[in-house]
């Protein structure tokens, strides 16, 4: 039977049908959410250099015995300098990319370097006019996104796993096939699979708001309006802290995002999120048989 | 093979666009328009705080048991003009608080004169800009006695404070640090002018002899070596006209984030 319809296949071109995935609300959202989040990321960049260490609990600061855990400084090496990250005890060389990068053609000490900064030189003033300029429109665009989830039903069609999806075995099977970039096809490609959704769940739900509330944690103003959120992070030092590691969970989500984009139909995916039309592919069996 | 090519022809492109990106991003910085736009969530910040908290709403206050074991000393922490060493060798017993401006009566106070009124003891976390937090117990006199003492003239909607210290040198004097914050802070019973810290007199590194406090707010405000309070309608003709030091090097005047 196999060795039939790939003979078939071989002469006839599958059938593509198009349907609409992603509604205008989706679309809008998504790629502001893209702008939004990229300077948020640049001009947050900017923002670490000014203090390139992080602590955990109420407070915290380079002067001893304050202890960071988490560092990125330069030291200096015989007539130059050299990068250094470090990571509780452990302490690695980073030169070029963390610590200590080229600047005007110049090794220069920042966190940081220039070319993924807003502004790319250090000013502490505009990344944080930057910043808080996109978190607004984050934030906004952002609870745009959560309502017309809710009211447009768009996270119990599109977002949350059905049952069957979440079977044990179903999700091995899935999990089996994403390790072998095996993407659904047809009529199974019609509907996110469940690990898209469980990875988009914690996105929406978990990893955006707590960018949010880890923000306004580090703010004075907003902590005297909600104090829970001091006991919640354990202190302004421990939210500073979750903000930059949320910040990276957010990065690699980025990055294996754009990786299952371009392997898994890059055109397809992008029409999609642009006009909202997703081409499925049938096999033409049936009627090549005619 | 497709594939490879559009990978490539990706990952050209790509770099292609972020080499212009960071050249097209510089420029956007430092456009005046964008920035004019960009600064409208400073309104936003302020308006949303504001909306949000009462006059009443107090910043955290710790326990003794939460003090940072070293207060970082940050900014000035010697002031080098001649007058203020002077002052430093006799105790700042010549020192004195001059609060004038939009007021009905102009104040000569001195550091005995302001220990003599009621002071309020806090221990509260102080955020600076760069990202991070001390903690420390600061004593001091309300702002609202010595305004209420003072009285306001109508009309005054700022309290701005002159310090001891230049930040900047510069041969004008247009890089003596100062502060100014409104009156809903101005009033609110957590910002008080300290003269103690830590249960000792306040140290020179920390702004001898009077530093403000103005808790809800980010470090910069908290104006070190304060000399006079003046009282205004608007911050307009005062150094660079952003109502500080900072924000005369482009940061917000409301530091409440």
């Amino acid at each position: 039977m196999a060795s039939v319809t790939s003979g078939v296949t071989d002469t006839a071109k599958p059938k593509k049908v198009l349907f609409y995935r992603h509604s205008v609300a989706v679309r809008i959202t998504h790629w502001l959410n893209v702008l939004c989040l990229s300077f948020l990321l640049m001009s947050g960049l900017q923002i670490f250099n000014a203090h390139p260490n992080l602590y955990w609990g109420q407070y915290g600061a380079d002067a001893l015995p304050d202890p960071s855990f988490i560092s990125i400084g330069a030291v200096e090496d015989g007539n130059t300098i050299k990068g250094v990250t470090r990571i509780g005890s452990l302490s690695v060389n980073t030169t070029g990319v963390l610590g200590a990068s080229t600047e005007d053609g110049e090794l220069s000490p920042r966190a940081f370097p220039a070319w993924i900064t807003i502004p790319s030189y250090q000013d502490l003033a505009t990344g944080r006019r930057w910043h808080f300029f996109f978190a607004w429109f984050f934030v906004i665009n952002g609870l745009v996104y959560l309502l017309y989830g809710l009211i447009g039903r768009h996270f119990r069609r599109d977002i949350v796993p059905t049952k069957d999806q979440l079977t044990p075995s179903h999700l091995a099977q899935e999990i089996a096939d994403h390790a072998r970039l095996k993407f659904p096809k047809g009529e199974k490609a019609r509907h996110y699979n469940s690990l898209q959704k469980l990875t988009y769940m914690a996105i929406i739900f978990i990893i955006l708001p707590l960018m949010v509330l880890t923000g306004l944690t580090m703010s004075p103003g907003f902590n005297a309006i909600f104090p829970w959120l001091l006991d919640v992070f354990g202190g302004r030092q421990s939210a500073r802290t979750l903000h930059f590691i949320s910040a990276s969970l957010i990065v690699i989500f980025v990055i294996v995002h754009i990786v299952m984009v371009l392997v898994s139909g890059v055109w397809n995916n992008l029409r999609s999120m642009i006009t909202g039309y997703y081409a499925l592919k049938f096999e033409q069996k049936d009627e090549v048989s005619k | 093979m497709s594939f490879d090519l559009t990978r490539r022809r990706f990952l050209i492109g790509s770099s292609v666009a972020a080499t212009g990106l960071l050249t097209g991003c510089d420029a956007m910085v430092q456009s005046t328009t964008v920035n004019d736009i960009l600064q409208k969530a400073e309104s936003l910040t302020m308006g949303a705080q504001r909306l949000l908290m009462s006059q009443q709403t107090l910043a955290r206050e710790f326990s003794e048991a939460d003090l940072s074991p070293v207060f970082k000393a940050n900014g000035t922490s010697q002031p080098d003009s001649e007058d203020y060493a002077r002052m430093t060798e006799n105790n700042f017993a010549d020192w004195k608080l001059v609060v004038n401006g939009m007021v009905k009566t102009p104040l000569n106070l001195s550091l005995a004169d302001l220990k003599a009124m009621p002071s309020r003891t806090q221990i509260t976390r102080h955020d600076c800009v760069e990202g991070w937090s001390a903690i420390g117990k600061w004593t001091g006199v309300p702002l609202g006695l010595v305004l209420e003492k003072a009285g306001l003239a109508p009309g005054a909607r700022y309290a701005v404070f002159h310090c001891a210290d230049d930040l900047e040198p510069s041969l004008d004097g247009s890089g003596r640090y100062y502060e100014s914050i409104d009156l809903v802070d101005a009033w609110h019973p957590q910002t008080i002018l300290a003269y103690g810290m830590n249960g000792k007199d306040l140290e020179v590194a920390h702004g001898a002899p009077l530093r403000l406090r103005v808790e809800r707010q980010l470090g910069y405000k908290h104006a070190k070596y304060v000399m006079g309070i003046e009282l205004v309608d608007s911050f307009k003709n005062l150094a660079g006209g952003k109502g500080g030091f900072w924000e005369d090097r482009g940061y917000e005047w409301y530091a409440g984030i």
